[in-house]
């Protein structure tokens, strides 16, 4: 066993085995408009009703950059902390495909807009830096559907065109965790931003995935295979274990690794060759003479900078200076743009004398438990972020107890209803009057004057059972703070 | 009013203006002699009908202010035109009617002009005879069974012949120029950026330009200033300040420096070539510009390098027509036979011949010993010009280093052919403006031009020194009428 808990390794006989991976994910810019065309993107349009004559690549029509997405490539780069060029190229990447209407993806090859950066992942032992090898901007193709006819192939255009980053990392990941917190820091950061909403099950988010293997302690790199178009982190997951493990076990019995492109079948959770190296298409990549190198301006790029929200890792900082969280409250807190958002909504409308623990442990407990339970985003909470305050607040302030705050939050699922409404209505207020609670006690202790004897021969154990006939006597509402000091003071 | 056709774009905007002829009788008397002469085969798509009912309808409500007013004109057939057949000369595109307007086109029927027809050239503008055209060859007025150049053939023989006023066609490599010196025509490529390309079938991304084709110097000033203009739609068109052509014109280019560079003296050129240089030399020194001796070094280079820049672009440009979405598609086992089926039967045999070629210059492991060091030669070849004009304002040549050559002659031997573009292809490759105008005949009688090459964007510098070689020269084109029995 491994040292460090996210030491991920494959063991067979003697031999110990690094995973390494890479990946090249790409990112469907978040643009009402395509990459050289002003046709709409939606999701879920009705097939080709998003097509223009660019997009179809009918004979004479020329691609114009939209601006926009340059924009939000330069951006998703400054969030990755890359170093944005101010000269790149668009490069035509040939190959032919029913559902790639001009016989070349428009790419950028050799000079991409975006060059090296890095993100920080929040591992279980500690940070890890991933590093960013590049990001680049790219035409997506159509969509060729063929299980629609026995006989014909339907292709549907209304992808082809739009806009995606491919983002790549360098070989820097190490186990299926660590590309689970890649793709999430990935996701987070471009959410943050605005630049992709990241949706995985509409296709927003998908990424090939890089795979060799190598003894542990070995500085070189194996021979890799690429797992292309995988869509979920899941999916990503199994498929690294499986291909990792095959690749194990080609070298424990002696065969070599090929180079290939491989695909990974998601009912039977295992890799396939898709073609090998020989097989691999010549792209026959060339500039694209129809567009200029794309150059933008210090000023262009400075004016993109000035308007970076604050970003997770800046966030996270924050949390733990400005509101005292510990490192692991803040990530949790800042990995999603939407919790972060709920989180410091609730701050805000706590007002001065706030709880912030308080507060963070009804939304990572109670509220992310109800989210799980109902299959919701934050932004679709029951909850408003304002009541959550108000029902935090009535704990901090003593109004109610915290047990019946969960009774509180409880009737506040419906409909979002004021927490403060609640407790008047129901009558669930705190009893926090000393002298009302001072006779309770009385009454209590003289119902049961033997116990009391016996408690104070040193019975201690007997001490719950009268704060339990106080709380019980008061119907759950006496504060229990009191009922302690005031027990402890007349027994 | 059998002399309408004779007139030239000039003369009928004129005689439109005051109301001597309208545009109902130009258009007719142009379709008249078209359909007299369907053995020049220019024509891939005749719009008659529609034509002279545009005409009737310009003449209901004339607006003379339009710089072709009325004025009926075939355009060649890689302009894409809205709901006609643009086929590019190619069977891949015979049943292919766009939906939309090149922006050229766009911008001379916004001046008022009426649409002939679609004109012949060679398919995909691959070709320097109009041969490799799949609608046949094109006939040169000039001598029945004399090719008219290409791949603007269709265009140039329009011209010439006298079907249409003024034309249209696309220079990748001399397409304009080439097929204006065969036919005693001028043919103006414009400055790489100058004309849109929106809306023309593609050849060449990086090489392609629209141009005016006409039978004198001001026609093609006039037609230029209609379609030269800065368009949004393409990324390469570039927004400088353009002149009024046509009224900025004049014939005073004293103290012009002319160059003559050395290079451009090829082997095996004829005697007849160099002899007219020589006139054109002494033309230019008569309207009181100085000529210069310059050099530019790597045109021997110009031609292989631009077999390599085009035929690659074209390659890649070309890989639309597929079958799936437009145009002609082969019946197929599956998609990748249908693909093979289709681009087989689809293109001819010199387009499959460059789609070759382009494929191979930029497959891995070649790209660099082929396509880049092209690209380099490409900028060694610009800072040539780029150099001479540091002392000159202007270059003469010859257009072609021969006259128009029978058609068959030189089928079987395509390097023979692209030795045809030598004069015209490194202005091309350097992104020049570059006029061709007739300049005299040979011993047959088939005439000959002169190329003026500018500096970029510097297009009314080179029509007025042709304007004023013009008049010097005083070219009479020998047009027998022999296709009209």
């Amino acid at each position: 066993m491994s040292k460090k808990n996210s030491e991920y390794l494959i063991n067979r006989k003697d031999n110990q085995y690094e995973v390494v991976i890479g990946l090249e994910v790409h990112a469907q810019v978040l643009s009402e408009s395509k990459l050289f065309s002003t046709s709409a993107t939606k999701f879920g349009a009705e097939p080709n009703t998003q097509v223009s004559l660019v997009d179809a690549a009918f004979p004479g029509m020329l691609p114009v950059i939209n601006e926009f997405c340059v924009k939000q490539a330069i951006k998703t780069g400054i969030g990755l902390n890359a170093k944005i060029n101010k000269r790149s190229v668009f490069d035509r990447k040939n190959y032919f495909y029913a559902d790639l209407p001009q016989g070349y993806q428009i790419s950028q090859f050799k000079d991409p807009i975006v060059g090296e950066g890095k993100v920080i992942l929040d591992m279980p032992d500690g940070q890890k830096e991933v590093g960013i090898e590049r990001l680049h901007l790219e035409q997506d193709a159509g969509k060729s559907i063929h299980d629609l006819d026995p006989q014909n192939t339907f292709v549907d255009l209304n992808r082809s065109g739009v806009a995606l980053m491919e983002i790549v990392s360098k070989p820097d990941l190490r186990s299926p965790d660590e590309v689970s917190a890649y793709i999430k820091k990935l996701r987070s950061i471009m959410r943050y931003l605005g630049t992709c909403d990241g949706n995985m099950q509409e296709g927003s988010l998908r990424a090939d995935v890089n795979v060799s293997v190598r003894a542990k302690g070995s500085k070189e790199f194996g021979t890799r295979c690429e797992i292309k178009n995988v869509n979920s982190i899941k999916f990503m997951q199994m498929a690294i274990e499986y291909e990792a493990n095959r690749q194990v076990d080609l070298i424990e019995e002696g065969k070599s690794i090929d180079q290939e492109t491989r695909l990974f079948d998601t009912k039977k959770n295992e890799t396939r060759s898709m073609r090998s190296k020989e097989d691999a298409h010549d792209y026959r990549y060339f500039p694209d003479p129809d567009l200029l190198p794309l150059e933008v301006s210090d000023e262009f790029v400075k004016e993109v900078k000035n308007n970076i929200p604050e970003l997770p890792d800046d966030k996270k900082k924050r949390f733990i200076d400005e509101f005292k969280l510990s490192p692991y409250e803040a990530t949790i807190l800042v990995s999603d743009i939407d919790t972060a958002k709920y989180f410091e909504e609730v701050v805000a409308k706590m007002g001065k004398n706030k709880d912030m623990k308080l507060a963070v442990n009804w939304i990572t407990g109670e509220l992310f438990a109800v989210l799980n339970n109902k299959n919701l985003e934050i932004s679709q909470s029951p909850v408003s972020a304002k009541n959550l305050a108000i029902l935090v607040n009535l704990i901090k302030n003593g109004t109610i107890s915290g047990k019946i705050a969960k009774t509180v939050f409880e009737l506040m699922l419906d409909g979002d209803k004021d927490p403060q409404k609640i407790v008047e209505e129901k009558g669930l207020k705190q009893q926090s009057d000393p002298k009302a609670i001072e006779a309770l006690i009385d009454k209590i202790i003289n119902d049961n004057r033997e116990k009391a004897i016996e408690y104070k021969q040193g019975k201690e154990k007997l001490f719950g059972f009268f704060v339990g006939q106080a709380m019980k006597a008061s119907g759950g509402k006496a504060n229990p703070q009191l009922i302690n000091e005031i027990l402890k003071k007349k027994l | 009013m059998s002399d309408i056709t004779k007139q030239s774009l000039t003369e009928l905007v004129k005689n439109i203006r005051n109301k001597k002829l309208s545009s109902t009788d130009i258009t007719k008397a142009f379709i008249d002699r078209s359909e007299k002469s369907k053995e020049l085969n220019v024509y891939i798509t005749e719009d008659f009908t529609s034509a002279l009912d545009k005409a009737k309808k310009f003449d209901q409500k004339p607006n003379l202010d339009l710089k072709l007013p009325g004025i009926p004109m075939a355009v060649k057939d890689l302009f894409c035109t809205k709901d006609v057949k643009t086929t590019a000369g190619s069977k891949i595109l015979n049943n292919f009617v766009p939906t939309y307007e090149s922006t050229v086109t766009d911008n001379i029927w916004k001046e008022g002009a009426i649409l002939l027809g679609k004109l012949n050239c060679d398919e995909f503008a691959m070709g320097s005879s109009n041969e490799t055209s799949f609608f046949g060859n094109v006939q040169n007025p000039i001598d029945k069974n004399l090719v008219p150049g290409g791949s603007s053939g269709g265009s140039a023989s329009a011209v010439a012949g006298q079907l249409t006023p003024i034309t249209i066609g696309t220079d990748t490599g001399g397409s304009i120029r080439q097929p204006a010196s065969f036919t005693g025509t001028v043919g103006l490529k414009p400055t790489y950026g100058s004309c849109s390309r929106y809306g023309i079938v593609a050849f060449a991304s990086s090489l392609d330009q629209a141009g005016p084709m006409a039978q004198n110097v001001k026609d093609c000033a006039l037609l230029q200033e209609v379609i030269s203009t800065y368009d949004l739609k393409d990324s390469t068109s570039i927004d400088f300040k353009r002149n009024q052509y046509s009224k900025e014109l004049t014939n005073n280019i004293k103290g012009k420096k002319i160059g003559i560079p050395k290079e451009y003296r090829v082997d095996g050129m004829p005697k007849e070539i160099e002899d007219l240089w020589q006139k054109g030399i002494q033309y230019v020194k008569d309207c009181g510009a100085e000529t210069i001796d310059i050099s530019l070094p790597h045109t021997s280079y110009a031609l292989p390098t631009y077999y390599i820049v085009a035929p690659a672009e074209a390659s890649s440009n070309l890989a639309r027509y597929d079958g799936v979405k437009y145009g002609f598609r082969a019946k197929g086992e599956n998609l990748i036979d249908m693909y093979e089926k289709t681009r087989s039967e689809g293109f001819g045999a010199e387009v499959q011949r460059r789609i070759m070629i382009g494929t191979y210059v930029l497959s891995s492991g070649y790209y660099d010993a082929y396509y880049l060091k092209a690209q380099k030669v490409r900028k060694l070849i610009k800072n040539d010009f780029d150099e001479a004009y540091k002392k000159v304002d202007a270059i003469l040549t010859p257009s072609t280093p021969s006259s128009a050559f029978k058609i068959g002659e030189k089928t079987n031997d395509p390097v023979s052919m692209y030795l045809n573009d030598i004069f015209t292809v490194p202005v091309n490759l350097a992104g020049l403006p570059g006029i061709s105008i007739p300049a005299g005949h040979d011993s047959k009688g088939y005439p000959l031009g002169l190329q003026i090459i500018g500096k970029a964007f510097d297009e009314q510098n080179i029509l007025n020194i042709a304007f004023a070689m013009e008049e010097k020269i005083n070219f009479k084109n020998k047009i027998t009428d022999w296709w009209i029995k």
